[in-house]
């Protein structure tokens, strides 16, 4: 059994969870805010972050700011937005160091926790706008952000696959938003909806460490509160696609190896009763070392470093990445495709189907020994909309059959294949 | 076995060296669900000029060795070495850096069974022609993958113009040609000097009960023969002090330039003091200088000469040691000739207590965030072993540094003919 007690409360329009650890030295806090994936908000919500990052009402600048969390032991702040699904969440993370360890210490903790409200809901205003100096200053970092995607070819062998597979859904969306959209965003409008976003987001309080539960749930109940008129919107489930054939997308660029990354629609969510039996099937496909990806490709044909999957929980989504060579092409697609035939029909044995169980069953407890780990663990429950807790997850896992297995392997559809390779490399069919 | 306790942290250790001169530690840590062991040798890709284990003649092997030999270890006569750990509910991993390769696992459960699987299939090798020429298709895609990465084109970019002579300036994994002349008989040369247990260190740490655990290892090491090891003779190139090159300009498909000014910090041996007193300066100097709460950063940004892209490292070893400061930026040239003219005029800053107070404190700070992790603590402990320096000490010994010190240091930290600039650009 995992020892893992979450104390909820829903009080001030926030939601606040609390998790005792002696496990760790630091205490992290994470306030997260969720909102439906929206074309017209995505790019406000992709440069809220930074400007919050600029400073607060009595740390006026960036420096400012970075200079109270040095004196507060090097504590570390992170503000970034990432999409789950058919959500946009804004995470605040907070990390500062355990007062307990460091002699003579006993304001840190008050004093981090102040510091987080104060990024938060009291930013550096001008009015009832942001400064356009600084909303200037940081769209200019976001779209340098946006543009930089480009340099990782493997992200952005990512993006392009999800960009043709999910044409016209709202999971298309990108999480750094759009250049375009940024020339019409001001001080004043940023704010605007920095202020309905407080509002109207549902809001998430995770503090985990080594503390007193009920001092610290008193304490966030006077430090957190906000005004909500608005219930929050629930990201709700899009009609099925239905895939009449699947898409080839070959593209080029100046590089050395190819990108070859195949999108594959699941048809089973975090919701869904089967969803452990596709996390099992991911495990024998291509999630570890010992999977029939890594095995295939890489071992017995020397065709890439690295191939694996994973699969996205809200949508509904596999995915394959392989690096490979260019002229390889073929050869890796057959390869892969033969293997994901082998899983529909069944081809591994009792042994392997409990061994990738408890792999799956030990990476979770290893999530559980990092505190960003735990928190997003539990948060998934939120984005998921389902109670599952980690031992509930553990029991399922072990319940998992090969019947199972098979049955959840036949509901996944082969979407989009996606090739990044280089100039003269594309091989005619 | 001694028990060494560190109550500022409130952690004990227990080591022992075993007969046949392998260094164990264990950190037992009751409230985590996991275990992590860490085996280590000190060797690295820079090792690649040497006299072989009972020979006379120092050899010069192919560039890349080091790591090709850390890939085939895995692969036995008759099985994966991956698959044992994972059939043990491990996952196994391995890296190789510049002066070490390290082998680890993670695991919930089988803690000693996965103990001896690490030092058994560390300490059994098995290559053959076959297989060797299997992994060369595997390693040059690792090496394309790479070869495709602006981070890394620029971070070796740089390394090369600033070394002329030591091997640093050759990339860890070599070259889809040089790996290409890598025979078995090379990995069995380099493993049988190298992987002597008087050249390794164990580090396990996690849920186990350290008696138990010691009585496991020692008798698994017991078993096993090893010749003599009387050191190893490594080659150390004389490199000068000043750079090699002053700038280059690297093409790859990027959205946006990308910068590097690098600082050659040393180019002597250094003692264990000298290297304990040059990491920890010379990383609080460049955190101070240029982080966001610094005097650098603002101006930098403000300028519109950086974005959020921006980083600096301090690397310090026996044998060289260097610090990176890049972004991407629109303004290459002005962003690395702003940054040089900074770093020239800290020769005649000073820093006063409250600096060096706040400084302290965010790395301590850090430290301790360091120490959350197993894998972090397991391997900054071996790697700090090698250069004799108790990773534990380190909070102790950043709270006595003097402001005189790090002023002093300060004065010298900075000299022109070691800057260098490495550019990434798209045609």
């Amino acid at each position: 059994m995992i020892e893992l007690v979450e104390t909820k409360t829903h009080k001030n329009n926030i939601y606040f969870h609390t998790i005792v650890s002696k496990k760790f030295k630091t205490v992290n806090v994470v306030v997260k805010c969720k909102a439906m994936l929206n074309r017209e908000t995505i790019t406000k919500r992709a440069l809220l972050p930074f400007i919050l990052q600029q400073g607060t009402e009595n740390y006026p600048s960036e420096k400012a700011l970075m200079m109270k969390l040095d004196d507060l032991y090097g504590a570390v702040l992170s503000i970034d937005g990432a999409k789950k699904g058919n959500n946009h969440i804004i995470s605040f993370r907070l990390e500062f160091a355990n007062e307990k360890f460091i002699n003579n210490e006993t304001t840190v903790m008050d004093e981090a926790l102040e510091l987080l409200r104060e990024i938060i809901f009291s930013p550096r205003t001008e009015g009832e706008t942001f400064p356009d100096k600084i909303v200037d200053r940081e769209k200019l970092t976001l779209k340098n952000k946006i543009g930089s995607i480009y340099d990782d070819k493997i992200a952005y062998a990512n993006m392009r696959l999800i960009d043709e597979m999910c044409k016209d859904e709202l999971f298309e969306l990108h999480t750094n938003g759009y250049v375009e959209d940024l020339d019409k965003i001001d001080g004043a409008e940023m704010y605007n909806y920095y202020k309905s976003l407080l509002q109207e987001d549902r809001m998430d309080v995770y503090v985990l460490g080594d503390f007193d539960e009920a001092k610290m749930s008193d304490k966030l109940f006077e430090i957190f509160n906000r005004k909500s008129t608005i219930d929050p919107q629930e990201a709700n489930e899009e009609n099925h696609k239905v895939i009449k054939k699947s898409n080839e997308i070959i593209e080029t660029q100046p590089i050395q190896q190819a990108k070859l990354h195949i999108g594959y629609r699941t048809n089973t969510k975090y919701k869904d009763d089967d969803y452990f039996a596709l996390q099992v099937f991911n495990g024998l496909f291509g999630g570890f070392p010992s999977s029939k990806l890594f095995i295939n490709v890489r071992e017995k044909n020397s065709l890439a470093y690295y191939a694996s999957s994973r699969i996205e929980s809200h949508i509904g989504l596999l995915l394959v990445f392989s690096g490979i060579e260019a002229e390889n092409y073929e050869k890796a697609r057959n390869i892969i495709e033969e293997q994901m035939k082998e899983m529909k029909q069944g081809k591994y044995l009792e042994t392997e189907i409990e061994e990738v169980k408890e792999l799956i069953i030990s990476e979770l407890k290893e999530t559980l020994d990092h505190p960003q780990g735990i928190i997003e663990l539990l948060y998934q429950q939120v984005v998921g909309q389902k109670e599952l807790s980690p031992n509930d997850f553990i029991e399922n896992i072990k319940q998992v059959s090969k019947n199972e297995i098979v049955q959840v392997a036949e509901k996944i559809e082969l979407d989009t294949i996606y090739l990044l390779t280089k100039e003269g490399g594309v091989v005619s069919e | 076995m001694n028990k060494l306790t560190y109550d500022a942290i409130q952690e004990t250790i227990y080591e022992k060296k075993l007969a046949n001169g392998l260094q164990v530690f264990l950190l037992p840590k009751h409230e985590v669900a996991k275990t992590y062991g860490i085996f280590m040798t000190n060797y690295g890709s820079t090792d690649r000029t040497f006299t072989p284990i009972q020979k006379e003649e120092r050899i010069t092997v192919p560039d890349g060795v080091a790591h090709f030999l850390e890939h085939k270890l895995f692969e036995k006569e008759d099985r994966d070495v991956f698959a044992d750990f994972l059939k043990q509910g491990a996952s196994p991993n391995a890296y190789t850096s510049f002066t070490r390769t390290a082998y680890l696992f993670s695991a919930t459960k089988m803690i000693e069974k996965n103990v001896e699987t690490l030092l058994n299939f560390v300490q059994d090798p098995y290559f053959s022609d076959e297989s060797v020429e299997k992994e060369k298709g595997i390693i040059g895609q690792e090496i394309k993958m790479y070869n495709d990465q602006p981070d890394w084109q620029s971070f070796m970019g740089t390394i090369k113009n600033m070394f002329k002579n030591h091997p640093v300036n050759i990339d860890i994994a070599g070259t889809v040609s040089s790996i290409s002349s890598i025979t078995k008989e090379d990995l069995y040369t380099c493993y049988n000097t190298f992987y002597h247990p008087a050249n390794m260190v164990l580090f396990v740490t996690g849920n186990f009960n350290p008696d138990t655990m010691m009585a496991v290892i020692e008798e698994n090491q017991g078993q096993k023969k090893f010749p003599t090891l009387d050191g190893i003779d490594r080659d150390i190139p004389n490199e000068p002090e000043h750079v090699a090159v002053k700038e280059n300009v690297i093409h790859l498909p990027v959205s946006i330039p990308k910068v590097t000014i690098g600082i050659k910090e040393s180019n002597h041996h250094l003692t264990k003091d000298e290297f304990l007193k040059q990491e920890t300066i010379q990383g609080m100097l460049i955190d101070y200088f240029f982080s966001p709460s610094g005097p650098f950063f603002e101006k930098l940004y403000e300028a519109h000469l950086i974005d959020d892209s921006f980083e600096y490292s301090t690397t310090v070893e026996e044998d060289f040691s260097f610090s990176l400061i890049s972004s991407n930026t629109e303004k290459p040239e002005v962003f690395a000739n702003q940054v040089k003219k900074m770093l020239l005029n800290t020769n005649g800053l000073s820093l006063d207590e409250n600096i060096l107070s706040v400084m302290k404190k965010k790395r301590i700070g850090q430290l301790l965030r360091l120490m959350n992790s197993l894998e972090s603590i397991a391997n900054q402990y071996v790697n700090y072993y090698f250069s004799g320096i108790d990773f534990f000490h380190l909070t102790t010994y950043i709270q006595e540094l003097s402001l005189e010190e790090i002023n002093e240091f300060l004065k010298e930290w900075i000299d022109e003919d070691r800057l260098t600039i490495c550019k990434i650009q798209s045609k």
